[in-house]
């Protein structure tokens, strides 16, 4: 007993002690040392305040969609139910899952997406690879090509890429051997070819950025496998790539991401695989149809309780995501904070 | 060196660089000539005829037509287009500014930032393809919203706001944009996510020796901001200007993008929904080279 006190006074004479510290220093210095540290405190306390508020801002509509999502439509319309759901219920997974036909569109979205996203990384590695260490005539006109890529709304060739699947033919070479154009529409191929391209979704952009990170990695090491007798690919394989593994990483996440989400390309190519994001945006549509069926048509579905399975189905879509982004956050925002994309 | 040994001469290195250098960049040789040039052709093609689905496909070129249809007939294109130009001359330096700034705040050091940083760019994920164009694209719920928000006298901060500091039907330009923008801060927050990543990298390569020399010579935090950082990072604001414009133009809840679309799949006027796409790349791509001429002639390259 004795002893805690004895140790709470010591503690007590330091903080004293302390505190004379912060007169004495705020004594010598004119006031500057208190005026500085209150003038800090303020900041912080403005700045976790601002912080706190964007960062509820970015969360808020999925929180409230997280609510909703386990309200029954009554609670909907209760206007004594602000958050928590009073008669909590899974009805609306288990009806936006059958509407959207979950189980088997998750499965094809993941490998379709998982696809891509391969072959777009390596496609997209390869070119940028060789615009960041090769010179040959055309380079600039060949970046401004990337650039144009970038910029060019896919909207413009929309209509042309479609009826080119429509009726495929490679250069016209099918038709020189007397074949006839494939229709090459709701298979894969279409996309894989795109993406193989360097053309797919936003690729253009990993181009560039990947780049960026490869001039950013010293030349020396390159060099120093060629004087050992290491041939280009095999340098390109060995030493670069394993050196740019965090930026890698990072274009997989985004191109796995945004295909998962990306209504664009996969409603033109894939529509019959009933990719998730087809399959959500028609969610609503969808949700009218089947209470119709079962009501025989005299009944519409509330708008409340459309909301409620949309944002059910978004949820849906969305979970998958967020598990990888909580699991790849940390390595996925400092690579990309660190790979210095400059111009 | 003699001439009959030329078979034997090795290729000099510049000539197999360049070689190297075509053979890692043919996916996107080949993939650019074949998904976008081609396409692209044949796409301005269409939007100079009228395009006849019998047996096949059949072009027959009509000039102009399709281009003055859509100025001059179509109800939705022109107005949607200024529309469009107008929000997205409000909204790109809001995100500039907003990115830049929480960008400056996520570059200090403090307890939680991976966590905050985290949730800045969680937006990249949400408001990404499908998901942003079923948020806002429900007209009905956004007309239901309306009418709560008119018969249950709730009023916005920002709308009281204006009504203390400002007099009765008193409009001031910059106060006016400044307002407007504090009543978006959500999009403008949803839309800045890579802006802020990039921004954050480019804060990250600035060496601290010169915030350290600085402070040594006595120059405050205004100082520092605008002597260093703010030209250290000047050519990333070039950067995100561009893909601000660029980001905004091809949202998928864009207004003519989506008459584009529809124009292509419901009515089947390739013609014509060809001719609205190019007018508006052109329209786009005249704003980019506008803008980026102006901004990179005050960018500050440190070398």
């Amino acid at each position: 007993m004795n002893k805690i006190l004895n140790k709470s006074k010591i503690k007590r004479k330091e903080k004293n002690e302390s505190f004379h510290n912060v007169r004495e220093r705020n004594k010598l210095s004119n006031g500057y040392f208190m005026k500085r540290k209150i003038g800090n405190g303020i900041f912080k306390f403005a700045r976790g305040v601002m912080l706190f508020g964007l960062c509820f801002l970015i969360l808020q509509p999925l929180l409230s969609k997280i609510s909703v999502s386990f309200m029954l439509e009554r609670d909907l319309y209760d206007a004594t139910i602000i958050n928590i759901p009073r008669n909590f219920t899974t009805s609306n997974y288990e009806r936006a899952s059958m509407l959207m036909n979950y189980p088997r569109s998750i499965v094809s979205t993941l490998w379709v997406s998982l696809v891509v996203a391969l072959v777009q990384v390596a496609s997209t590695t390869l070119v940028a690879y060789g615009f960041a260490r090769y010179k040959f005539p055309g380079k600039n006109l060949l970046f401004g090509a990337v650039i144009l890529s970038i910029v060019i709304p896919p909207q413009t060739i929309l209509t042309a890429l479609y009826l080119n699947f429509r009726y495929f033919d490679f250069f016209g070479i099918i038709s020189l051997f007397g074949g006839k154009p494939v229709n090459l529409l709701n298979s894969i191929w279409p996309y894989i070819m795109v993406s193989a391209g360097a053309m797919g979704l936003k690729n253009g952009l990993y181009i560039f950025m990947l780049r960026q990170y490869f001039r950013g990695i010293p030349k020396e090491l390159e060099e120093a496998a060629y004087v050992d007798g290491c041939g280009k690919l095999k340098t390109f394989l060995v030493i670069m790539l394993p050196d740019a593994r965090p930026m890698l990483t990072s274009i997989f996440l985004f191109s796995y991401v945004w295909q998962w989400t990306d209504t664009f390309y996969s409603s033109l190519f894939l529509r019959k695989f009933g990719l998730l994001s087809n399959a959500v945006s028609g969610l609503g549509d969808g949700l009218t149809t089947y209470i119709q069926n079962i009501s025989n048509r005299t009944e519409l579905p509330s708008i409340a309780y459309q909301q409620a399975i949309i944002s059910t189905g978004m949820l849906m879509v969305i979970a998958p995501l967020l598990i990888i982004y909580l699991v790849a956050q940390k390595g996925f925002v400092e690579s990309l904070a660190q790979a210095g994309i400059k111009m | 060196m003699k001439k009959e040994k030329k078979h034997k001469k090795p290729k000099s290195m510049a000539y197999r660089n360049a070689v190297t250098g075509y053979l890692f960049t043919l996916p996107f040789i080949i993939g650019f000539i074949m998904f976008l040039l081609v396409p692209m052709f044949q796409s301005l093609r269409m939007a100079f005829s009228d395009v006849v689905f019998q047996d096949g496909i059949t072009y027959d070129f009509i000039g102009l037509d399709n281009f003055k249809y859509a100025f001059t007939v179509d109800p939705d294109f022109y107005p949607n287009m200024i529309a469009e130009l107008i929000q997205m001359a409000y909204s790109v330096p809001s995100i500039i500014i907003f990115s830049f700034f929480i960008a400056i705040v996520l570059n200090q050091q403090f307890k939680g930032r991976g966590l905050v940083r985290a949730i800045f760019f969680l937006p990249v994920i949400l408001s990404s393809g499908v998901l942003v164009g079923l948020e806002t694209n429900n007209s009905l719920m956004a007309g239901l919203k309306d009418v709560i928000a008119e018969t249950s006298n709730l009023t916005s901060i920002t709308d009281t706001v204006k009504k203390m500091i400002l007099p009765e039907g008193v409009t001031i330009g910059p106060i006016m944009y400044v307002f407007d923008a504090v009543d978006q801060v959500y999009d403008i927050a949803i839309a800045s996510g890579i802006q802020i990543i990039i921004f954050l990298s480019g804060l990250q390569t600035i060496s601290p020796s010169m915030f350290e020399a600085a402070k040594i010579e006595g120059a405050t935090a205004w100082e520092t901001f605008w002597k260093i950082t703010f030209p250290m990072i000047s050519s990333l604001i070039l950067v995100n200007v561009i893909y601000s414009i660029i980001d905004f133009f091809l949202k998928t809840d864009n207004e003519v993008m989506d008459l584009i679309k529809q124009t292509m799949v419901s009515k089947v006027e390739y013609g014509l929904s060809s001719a609205m796409a190019w007018t508006y790349f052109a329209v786009v791509a005249v704003i980019i080279g506008v803008v980026s001429a102006i901004i990179s002639k005050k960018v500050y390259y440190y070398e």
